[in-house]
């Protein structure tokens, strides 16, 4: 219901603005959480160059994202993964038609705590631990703590990828814990030499300590040549080919400049394109 | 003639506003029961209830919210015991013994209290509350049963004090005098005639207390730690329902079977606060007692 009531808040705020604004063109972006703060930082420096654009960025998950798309109250959908095959089939049968921009490449680092000893999990031994199989940190080099793991919630982009690249989809242990955001997992981890936890690399800061992958450190290079097992591409959904606005803002996420600002938010660039 | 015709219509127009409110509760009430009863054309009633997996995005999914239901009612529970004491405590000492001066601030304080958004209790539970607990009892995690049961005690002590304290203040003065004028002290006075005597409006306190607790979502999200599985202890993460369905209520493909099994869940925790809300009024109702001593 409070949902609904944000609807209707957020409706009436935007015809309030629209009948301002009347010939400003708008856009408006939703979705992954992941992508938000590529999303973000590109709009600004959008907005700066082109201050009449009207566009409104909002989070709430992949699925949110294309749920949006599909249903027409968005023009570009955030995603963390690649659009399902149900999400086509629904496509299909509403007339849109979702087409698919790579803007960057994530990595999904495990992160512990700094006090923590291990240095390296093999995706297998991640798998187990996130399976309920390893329950203490002995059993993976470290010292004889309980692991406490840390999950997204089922409504992340994240949680899907972790879902597909390490845990195989498997089912991951009821016992695990759920946080609804990535810097909720962080600020767990930062205080909990216990846990095990995993975040997009944009999220990484000083205060958790990111573990290798079967040996090799998570960072843009081994991301990019995909040496570093668990990264994934970044998408932004469009219905058919982008067009005015629209095209123009996803122009400037691909351009170098907005490759840039998503460097800088730890993200991967994509490599340039001839 | 017009005076009469006026009276008739601010009638009706009362009326109508009455009856809208109603209205949209039984519209809200008919669209919880229509987007959550497909679930049992997936899984019997039974199995919903009980079943101990809540696997809702997974091939094949599995919806069983039992873990869910226990992470609710321990955390309700051991709210109750935390805020139980300290509401009635203090709303005895607010009606009962404390200075006119002391009883002004702390009555506008515990007001105060209740008008604290949830967000912002959540927030010091996650932040400084966990680490704390964590640390000082060497825990595997401080996001767990007692974190968020202190959390939505602090919640429920607003609602069960002040409703405490108007059924206290309701009973009758010469209840008391006739107690004191059998030398009864002022202990013996407020254990064995004020609070028997509320007895009907304390409960009903407790018990809308207890409601407010179960149905509370931002708290039990941000500090129960989100383990879908029934815990071994005190001090393990709980999922109670409500986090349960804003979690995962963004992401549920409209109309598939996640998407009902969550409203189902929403029926579920309609029918416990329903229950509350019933007994408090039977409560109130079956033990009123006479006279001018009724809430």
């Amino acid at each position: 219901m409070r949902r609904l009531f944000r609807k209707l808040l957020l409706f009436v705020l935007f015809t309030a603005l629209g009948v301002g604004a009347a010939y400003a063109e708008s856009i408006v972006i939703k979705g992954s959480t992941t992508v938000l703060p590529i999303a973000q930082v590109t709009l600004e420096a959008y907005m700066k160059a082109n201050p009449r654009a009207n566009v409104s960025l909002s989070g709430g998950g992949s699925g949110e994202g294309i749920k949006a798309l599909l249903e027409g109250s968005a023009d570009i959908a955030n995603s963390s993964r690649e659009i399902s095959k149900t999400e086509l089939d629904l496509a299909r049968t509403k007339g849109v038609q979702p087409v698919e921009t790579v803007v960057a490449i994530d990595a999904i680092v495990p992160i512990v705590n700094p006090k923590n000893r291990v240095k390296d999990l093999t995706v297998d031994q991640l798998s187990q631990i996130y399976q309920g199989k390893i329950t203490n940190w002995k059993e993976v080099g470290g010292e004889d703590l309980q692991i406490v793991v840390i999950s997204r919630d089922s409504s992340s982009g994240t949680f899907e990828a972790w879902g597909e690249m390490v845990l195989n989809k498997a089912k991951v242990s009821p016992r695990a814990q759920m946080q609804a955001s990535s810097g909720a997992i962080v600020q767990a981890v930062s205080k909990n030499r216990y846990a095990l936890g995993y975040i997009g690399m944009g999220y990484l800061d000083k205060s958790v300590k990111a573990l290798s992958v079967n040996g090799v450190q998570a960072s843009e290079k081994t991301a990019l040549s995909k040496e570093y097992p668990v990264s994934r591409s970044l998408y932004m959904y469009t219905n058919n080919q982008p067009k005015g606005e629209t095209v123009k803002f996803i122009g400037f996420v691909l351009s170098p400049a907005g490759q840039r600002l998503v460097a800088q938010e730890g993200f991967v660039p994509l490599p340039r394109r001839k | 003639m017009t005076s009469r015709v006026r009276e008739i219509i601010i009638k009706n127009l009362f009326a109508f506003l009455a009856f809208i409110s109603v209205l949209l509760l039984g519209l809200i009430v008919l669209f919880l029961f229509r987007e959550g009863l497909p679930i049992f054309k997936q899984i019997s009633v039974a199995r919903f209830l009980f079943g101990s997996a809540w696997y809702p995005t997974y091939n094949p999914p599995e919806y069983g919210i039992w873990p869910l239901i226990v992470g609710s009612v321990i955390v309700t529970a051991l709210s109750c015991l935390i805020a139980v004491p300290f509401g009635l405590l203090s709303a005895v000492y607010i009606s009962e013994i404390a200075p006119t001066r002391i009883k002004e601030i702390l009555k506008s304080i515990i007001e105060l209290l209740a008008g604290l958004p949830s967000v912002v209790l959540g927030f010091f539970g996650m932040v400084i509350l966990a680490p704390w607990m964590q640390e000082t009892f060497d825990l595997p995690t401080g996001l767990n049963i007692v974190n968020a049961s202190l959390m939505l005690a602090v919640m429920a002590i607003p609602t069960i004090s002040s409703i405490s304290e108007d059924a206290l203040y309701a009973v009758p003065r010469e209840y008391k005098e006739a107690s004191y004028a059998l030398g009864a002290t002022k202990y013996e006075t407020i254990s064995k005639v004020a609070i028997p005597a509320a007895l009907s409006g304390i409960s009903t306190a407790v018990i809308l207390g207890m409601s407010r607790a179960i149905g509370e979502t931002m708290v039990v999200l941000m500090v129960a730690g989100g383990s879908a599985a029934i815990p071994r202890g005190i001090f393990d993460s709980v999922r109670p329902m409500p986090a349960s369905i804003a979690a995962e209520m963004g992401e549920a493909p409209f109309q598939s079977g996640h998407y009902h099994a969550l409203f189902a869940t929403g029926i579920v925790l309609f029918i416990i606060t329903l229950a509350f809300n019933l007994i408090a009024d039977y409560i109130s109702n079956r033990f009123k007692e006479e006279g001018s001593g009724t809430l």
